[in-house]
């Protein structure tokens, strides 16, 4: 699928599937398409090339029926937030069509899930930001969707928050419900997802599971060299005579699989090697 | 388009609906303070102010034409104010509307579903300066039950209006321009406080165009039961604004939400 913004492409004929019972993580840096593929996939953006087909409903003409089964996790808290907890899954079990009958416990078990039954009268304003983000992961699950979207679900947030939150995303897993998440933490994507569709400038540049990107596209190990920013020139200069594939890291050169012709910490290569390998060393 | 739950299904209109009406729990107070407050200080001031220089007017006491008035210009502020304020908080500040498009609501089911809710709530804001002229002495009669449903169909169209106007334009500050060129005028010259009789010929042609003048003239037949072939007209002007409004409003609004 493709989308276009006047001149700015945003999305370039990128390829996606999502396995029913999966994970899948869209990792890319900012500006690289995230985003416009989370909101293509609800009709709030419509594509000019391509086709889309969630949930068997061919997109955006089907939309409403495939937005039924899905949750959405937005990047930016949209709960209202003059409301309490409860009144703000009460309004999704409508929006989300929950039948009567079902409804005081669809709202039980979103409570459930976001651990805040105790804290169901307190108005949103008065949450953490942990709890709110809690919120808006249960918010989206009261109608028991087939297919998550999370759009950088944990940006922002402490690390303790973040993984309060991974366990609760793994635990969707663990019920079948199938994920789609963007994030520009790797170390998200590779503990969360089944694959990873690394993206830059709106293409897919590499699609796998977290661990054969990193044997594909890094190798087993990666050397830290460290020293003043004139070793680290040479060292990268060097390495790169020999055919070797470098990165920064700030304070150091990684080399990918080198050998014993430099001093330095070895260590396992990981998804953020690939990650830098593949989009840029620089974010335009 | 063909997707299963159709164009403006009920589902949808009443996610959007019970969301209004949730919230409202939050804010009632301060709302309905203002609804009742604004048209009473209306009537005290051109009621008793005005009132000490003419008596009647076209034939009414002159506190029972501004009250009457007043019932019109009270749906005006209760429904495009919030509308324009509203809607333009909603899709752009809080984000709720990105939230409500990615559940099974169309834009088109947004829009429809907000302007009910507004005009709902003017349908029954309306009544105020009606009921507080019958404090002060209106005659009570059957015409006044036609007030709610008239000035809910008033509202719908104000409300669609304000929708529109917040899908327009860039910045909140804009809505200037449309309080000040649009609504002001619309307000003062819609014969709620002096007929438009009095108006030279070509503000008089003008004000015909004017759709809050129809709101009027309609309200102020129907409470003193004088309705006649010419409230036809008054009707169908009223509810062509509520129908042009809304497609417009439909229409941009989708445009702005949809990328």
């Amino acid at each position: 699928m493709t989308k276009r913004y006047g001149p700015i492409t945003a999305v370039d004929g990128l390829d996606l599937d999502v396995p029913e019972g999966s994970c899948v993580g869209l990792l890319g840096p900012n500006g690289a398409g995230k985003s416009t593929t989370m909101r293509m996939l609800t009709a709030q953006a419509i594509a000019d090339e391509g086709e889309l087909e969630v949930l068997g409903y061919r997109l955006p003409g089907d939309s409403k029926p495939a937005r039924a089964l899905c949750g959405v996790v937005p990047q930016l808290d949209n709960l209202d937030v003059t409301l309490t907890v409860e009144q703000n899954l009460l309004v999704f079990t409508y929006l989300y069509r929950v039948p009567r009958g079902e409804r005081r416990e669809a709202i039980e078990r979103a409570l459930g899930i976001a651990r805040l039954s105790d804290r169901r009268d307190a108005k949103v304003n008065e949450l953490s930001g942990g709890m709110r983000r809690r919120l808006l992961i249960a918010r989206a699950l009261v109608h028991r969707p087939r297919l998550v979207l999370l759009d950088e679900p944990t940006v922002g947030l402490d690390p303790q928050v973040r993984q309060e939150l991974w366990a609760l995303l793994g635990a969707l897993r663990g019920e079948g419900v199938s994920l789609l998440m963007s994030t520009h933490y790797i170390e998200e994507a590779q503990r969360l997802a089944d694959t990873v569709t690394i993206m830059s400038h709106g293409r897919a540049v590499a699609s796998g599971p977290p661990a054969q990107l990193v044997a594909q596209h890094a190798g087993r190990e990666a050397l830290e060299v460290y020293g003043p920013p004139a070793r680290l020139a040479e060292v990268e200069a060097d390495a790169r005579a020999h055919g070797l594939r470098t990165r920064r890291t700030g304070t150091s050169v990684s080399i990918l699989d080198a050998n014993g012709r430099w001093e330095g910490e070895r260590r396992a290569a990981t998804l953020e090697d690939v990650f830098v390998l593949l989009t840029g060393e620089e974010i335009d | 388009m063909t997707s299963r739950p159709g164009r403006l299904d009920r589902a949808a209109l009443a996610g959007v609906l019970v969301r209004e009406m949730v919230n409202f729990s939050s804010y009632w107070r301060s709302t309905t303070f203002s609804a009742t407050v604004e048209p009473t200080i209306y009537l005290l001031a051109f009621g008793f102010g005005v009132g000490s220089l003419v008596s009647t007017v076209a034939g009414y006491d002159y506190v029972e034409f501004v009250g009457t008035g007043t019932v019109a210009t009270a749906v005006l502020f209760s429904s495009a104010f919030p509308a324009m304020f509203g809607t333009f908080v909603k899709y752009k500040f809080q984000r709720t509307y990105d939230a409500i498009l990615a559940a099974p609501v169309d834009p088109e089911d947004l829009v429809t579903a907000e302007a009910l809710w507004i005009a709902a709530r003017a349908g029954t804001y309306g009544c105020v300066p009606m009921l507080v002229a019958i404090a002060f002495g209106l005659d009570l009669g059957w015409g006044m039950l036609l007030v709610p449903p008239v000035a809910a169909l008033g509202g719908f169209g104000w409300a669609s209006f304000g929708i529109l106007v917040a899908a327009v334009l860039e910045s909140i500050e804009n809505f200037n321009y449309v309080v000040s060129a649009v609504l002001t005028p619309q307000f003062l010259v819609a014969g709620t406080f002096f007929p438009l009789s009095g108006l030279p010929d070509w503000a008089e042609v003008l004000a015909q165009g004017n759709p809050l003048h129809h709101r009027v003239e309609l309200v102020r037949d129907s409470v003193f039961g004088n309705l006649d072939w010419i409230d036809l007209v008054h009707l169908g002007v009223v509810v062509a604004f509520g129908g042009l409004m809304w497609r417009l409003a439909v229409w941009r609004m989708g445009r702005r939400l949809i990328e």
